[in-house]
């Protein structure tokens, strides 16, 4: 009974409620500080949160208020929290999960949506939000010839405002493309950030895969995509800077991977690299538990392990806390900087989603391209 | 051009006062006031806000324009350039690196608390080494500078000198001139290449922001706390010299953590006898031929941490 009991003793919630009025009078999840309530209301055997975070158990049972259709259920989450759920009712053999009707917010995925609930401290960016000052990139679609995919690709482009052939761009491609541009809200931060002076006016690749678990995960093939085939026809269309320092990999999950192993795979090609929630799994001895689709990953981490300087001159890393994989991230840290590698970790209370990783752009790209912000004085 | 008639000011974007300025000067009343927006880049021509304070009579020598007609007109001169920005963006990472190490070094000096002989000593040779890595730097800035004049002779260019005729010519008739901000390296490139020192003469010169900068002795950039992080301010460039002595900082309470009195003293004492002047808005500094002047309000960093008014004021 902690929730119930928790909500009657913050007079949140009569021993005898009137649901009605509750639900009325509050906006859900409810949050207290560090402590967020959830709440449903419907007839069900059973209602369980279902979430990402690692290191919580993974279902949360909610309480059912006696002689009522009111199901609650009170969480600690740690200032500055964010964590995506869904929950699960159970009526009979019936498994239904939803997103908590009672929360507007919600995060989209490619699988769907999550609803979200954060903790006091967490802010959405507004670096994040449309700016009509702003003036607004450009993208357009290529369609490429690839020899090493024996096909055509496609790519996205992004170009900056005020675009001008005299000038010459730094480059950054990004894994999972058209998924950064939907989920992140990517051109609008691009456009936002540029706008801000945080980041310099840059050329963005955005490129995709057809089958990113084999391509992403050290596939060759990809690495010779990006480095031998996309870069040059890049620099020959575009006014880029073509040296490494002006070049940079972006990816999140096993984007990171193919970010990485692309540059450990070409040395010399890229200097900077920015690797969200990177699926970075790992052995130091053993085998690994994390299912076949990994056994590529943990075959280059490991030999990564061994040569990390080869791969780039400048990490930005970041992880979320509620992540399983902050344990990979984290060990890594020590590693790259012993090897002489610039590196800025950053953790955030958050999981696996594309939220965290929006939230992350603009310290992300403003520590690999710092913008002229540090140049203009008006 | 002895600079015995210069005003300095904090942006003028919310608060301007260039009008007010402007009348301090005599000779000013007839004739265009010749403008230099070349660091508002592609927007130079944008100088409508500007013009109306100034009653309508300004004359914008269109630096930036005149430089990318320069460029499509002398391709070579224009890659040339190029190779330089290059060469110097090299130079200012490998500073940078060394930077970031000397800084750290005299900020923990700082930080400790002891004050008896020996501490001060490491301390003040702590700064001292900061200073010697900044004149070193400033001093390979100089030989890329040199090299580069002495092959290229820039000035001596036909596309150069169609331009920079045209200012001259477009100069006769303006009693004085104003420098706006914008970009610093931008609005150096462009006031360096026109030699525009020089075709100011003895006119009246009215500057802030990244004007204030470009003008100065070495250009310093500054921001404490960019999105990437704490930053450590560099010196980026020789400036065109013409504002002895003097280290702007624009927007300086924005972005300088004002209140870290080790940050304040380590930026004072890194540039030792200069005036680290904060140019906030309706900050106001004048040169009178022998030392700065300031308004009452317009403040300098000191070496003890704290914010100081300037001496002699107004």
């Amino acid at each position: 009974m902690k929730a119930i009991q928790h909500l009657e003793e913050k007079g949140l919630l009569e021993p005898d409620p009137n649901v009605d009025a509750f639900l009325a009078d509050n906006t859900f999840p409810l949050v207290d500080g560090t402590t967020v309530t959830f709440a449903f209301r419907g007839e069900a055997d059973a209602v369980l949160l279902r979430h990402w975070v690692f290191g919580l158990p993974e279902d949360q049972p909610f309480e059912r208020v006696p002689f009522s259709d009111l199901w609650v259920l009170v969480l600690e989450l740690p200032e500055g929290s964010r964590m995506e759920y869904k929950l699960e009712v159970v009526r009979g053999n019936q498994h239904r999960l939803i997103q908590d009707p009672l929360n507007p917010n919600t995060a989209a995925d490619p699988y769907g949506a999550n609803s979200v609930a954060h903790s006091t401290g967490y802010q959405h960016p507004d670096w994040a939000l449309p700016n009509a000052d702003a003036r607004p990139g450009e993208i357009h679609e290529h369609h490429i010839s690839s020899d090493v995919f024996s096909g055509m690709r496609s790519i996205k482009i992004y170009t900056p405002a005020r675009f001008r052939e005299t000038r010459r761009y730094p480059l950054l491609i990004v894994h999972d493309g058209s998924d950064f541009l939907r989920f992140t809200d990517l051109k609008t931060v691009l456009d936002n950030l540029i706008h801000r002076l945080e980041i310099p006016p840059m050329i963005v690749a955005l490129t995709d895969s057809p089958n990113r678990l084999q391509e992403y995960a050290d596939d060759p093939r990809h690495g010779e995509f990006i480095a031998k085939e996309l870069v040059p026809l890049l620099e020959d269309k575009y006014p880029l800077v073509g040296s490494p320092s002006a070049r940079a990999l972006a990816g999140a999950s096993f984007g990171a991977v193919a970010s990485l192993a692309t540059a450990w795979r070409h040395p010399g090609v890229f200097d900077n690299l920015l690797l969200m929630s990177g699926s970075f799994a790992f052995t130091d001895i053993g085998d690994h538990d994390r299912g076949p689709l990994f056994d590529p990953v943990v075959k280059f981490v490991n030999e990564f392990r061994q040569e990390p300087a080869k791969a780039a001159r400048r990490f930005y890393m970041s992880c979320g806390t509620y992540e399983s994989l902050i344990y990979y991230n984290r060990s890594l840290v020590p590693l790259l900087q012993q090897s002489g590698i610039d590196v800025r970790y950053t953790e955030a209370r958050d999981g696996h989603n594309w939220e965290n990783w929006r939230d992350r752009l603009r310290e992300g790209l403003a520590w690999l391209y710092p913008g002229p912000l540090w140049m203009v004085y008006e | 051009m002895a600079a015995s008639n210069v005003i300095v000011l904090g942006p003028q974007r919310h608060t301007p006062c260039v009008d007010q300025a402007l009348a301090c000067f005599s000779g000013v009343e007839q004739g265009p006031i010749a403008i230099v927006t070349a660091g508002w880049e592609e927007r130079e021509s944008e100088d409508e806000e500007l013009d109306h304070h100034l009653g309508g009579r300004t004359l914008n020598l269109n630096l930036f324009q005149r430089t990318e007609k320069i460029f499509e007109q002398d391709t070579e001169l224009f890659q040339a350039l190029r190779d330089r920005h290059d060469r110097l963006r090299k130079l200012q990472e490998l500073y940078r690196l060394r930077l970031a190490h000397a800084l750290e070094a005299a900020r923990e000096m700082l930080r400790l608390e002891e004050h008896d002989d020996l501490v001060e000593a490491e301390r003040e040779d702590a700064i001292r080494a900061v200073r010697t890595l900044d004149t070193q730097h400033l001093e390979r800035l100089r030989e890329v500078h040199a090299e580069f004049e002495q092959r290229w002779k820039p000035a001596e260019r036909d596309a150069v000198q169609r331009q920079v005729g045209e200012v001259r010519s477009a100069l006769t008739d303006a009693p004085a001139v104003c420098v706006a901000g914008g970009h610093v390296i931008i609005l150096l490139n462009r006031m360096r290449l026109f030699g525009l020192v020089e075709l100011l003469g003895e006119r009246p010169l009215i500057t802030w922001s990244a004007g204030a900068m470009a003008l100065s002795e070495r250009v310093i950039v500054f921001h404490d706390s960019p999105p990437q992080g704490p930053g450590d301010a560099e010196v980026l460039e020789q400036g065109l010299g013409l504002l002895k002595g003097l280290v702007p900082l624009p927007h300086a309470s924005h972005r300088l953590r004002l209140d870290d009195a080790t940050r304040v003293s380590l930026f004072a004492r890194r540039f030792g006898g200069d005036l680290a002047c904060a140019l906030d808005p309706e900050a106001w500094i004048e040169w009178n031929g022998r030392e700065w002047k300031a308004r009452e309000g317009t403040l300098r960093l000191m070496p003890d941490g704290e914010l100081g008014e300037i001496l002699p004021q107004l």
